[in-house]
């Protein structure tokens, strides 16, 4: 039974898990964001595993990639982000791009002026690298070893793209 | 009324193996890595057929005499009587992250309908949910957890 208050709370804790991966004792530099931006994959990938094995409801219905990324469209995203993506582009090569336009990390900086210009750089790789995770660790309990990255455009709208690593 | 349950990883390895009685171990250990074999020409052959999550492996009897005790009474030494006169059902199950469960049955008293099979597969699944989901423990890992451990004991069967 979601409370009313469960989205926000999420918004909030991430955003503090963001600001403590990347905050005091980690260094600023190259060296302190590549850590930074580790742990907070590995974060993500933990919890990816554990929502694999938590949320398909039901039969071994992912007979093919295609499959698989689309239950992440779908069921993931509707039980984390409490939404769908808004659009799936793929190559067929293994390459997937997952569109969100109003990605709900992104609503709250969306509303002024101020991190228009910032957004882009910083974003896209360091703030989103917690659902990156979330992406890579959710198909690789499901038996796909992937890599995930993720691009902001214009806010609050972003892309995350899937590259399979073929065995 | 289990009496052997095991858990076993994606790379074939065990998460987690119990049975009953203890002195068994090692047999149910050979029971289970043989039914792995069995588990993986079934996962094979579902591949692009619409079949359900379960699966039901029902017929692999293990035979009275097996291949232990007939080896010591060919040498003349006296054995004991197997602790199960009866058969043993192997049943298999696989989840979505190719984690297998494999259950041996002692199906002596009672004939163990399929649901009841499936529902203990479930409670088995959830638990593994459950383990799966504490930040504390890490995939690939020997199961600790009292609650599973809790949960196991409760299929069991209390044997003498």
């Amino acid at each position: 039974m979601p409370a009313m208050a469960d989205e926000t709370l999420f918004q909030l804790l991430h955003t503090q898990v963001v600001a403590a991966a990347y905050g005091a004792g980690r260094g600023s530099g190259d060296e302190g964001l590549r850590a930074g931006l580790t742990v907070l994959e590995g974060m993500g990938f933990r919890v990816g595993q554990g929502l694999a094995e938590r949320l398909p409801q039901g039969a071994l219905a992912f007979r093919e990639e295609l499959d698989t990324i689309k239950f992440l469209c779908r069921d993931l995203w509707g039980a984390v982000f409490g939404k769908q993506t808004d659009n799936l582009r793929t190559n067929h090569q293994g390459t997937y791009i997952l569109q969100d336009n109003n990605f709900p990390f992104l609503t709250q900086m969306a509303w002024g002026q101020q991190y228009l210009e910032e957004a882009p750089k910083v974003l896209g790789e360091q703030f989103l690298a917690f659902t990156c995770g979330l992406l890579r660790g959710t198909l690789s309990s499901l038996g796909i070893e992937s890599s995930v990255t993720a691009s902001v455009t214009s806010l609050p709208a972003c892309k995350f793209q899937v590259v399979i690593q073929k065995a | 009324m289990a009496v052997c349950i095991a858990v076993i990883a994606k790379e074939n390895y065990p998460l987690y193996i119990r049975s009953i009685p203890a002195e068994q171990e090692l047999k149910f250990h050979y029971t289970v890595h043989t039914s792995l074999d069995v588990v993986d020409e079934k996962v094979s052959a579902m591949g692009k057929a619409l079949v359900d999550q379960r699966e039901l492996y029902l017929g692999l009897l293990y035979p009275t005499e097996d291949y232990k005790v007939s080896l010591l009474s060919r040498l003349g030494i006296p054995c004991v009587k197997s602790m199960f006169p009866n058969q043993l059902h192997r049943y298999g199950y696989v989840t979505n992250s190719k984690v297998k469960f494999v259950m041996v049955v002692d199906s002596s008293n009672t004939a163990l309908r399929d649901n009841e099979i499936r529902s203990m597969f479930r409670k088995l699944h959830n638990s593994y949910t459950d383990v799966m989901c504490n930040p504390f423990y890490n995939p690939g890992d020997r199961i600790h957890s009292r609650a599973f451990d809790n949960m196991v004991t409760s299929m069991m069967v209390q044997v003498c």
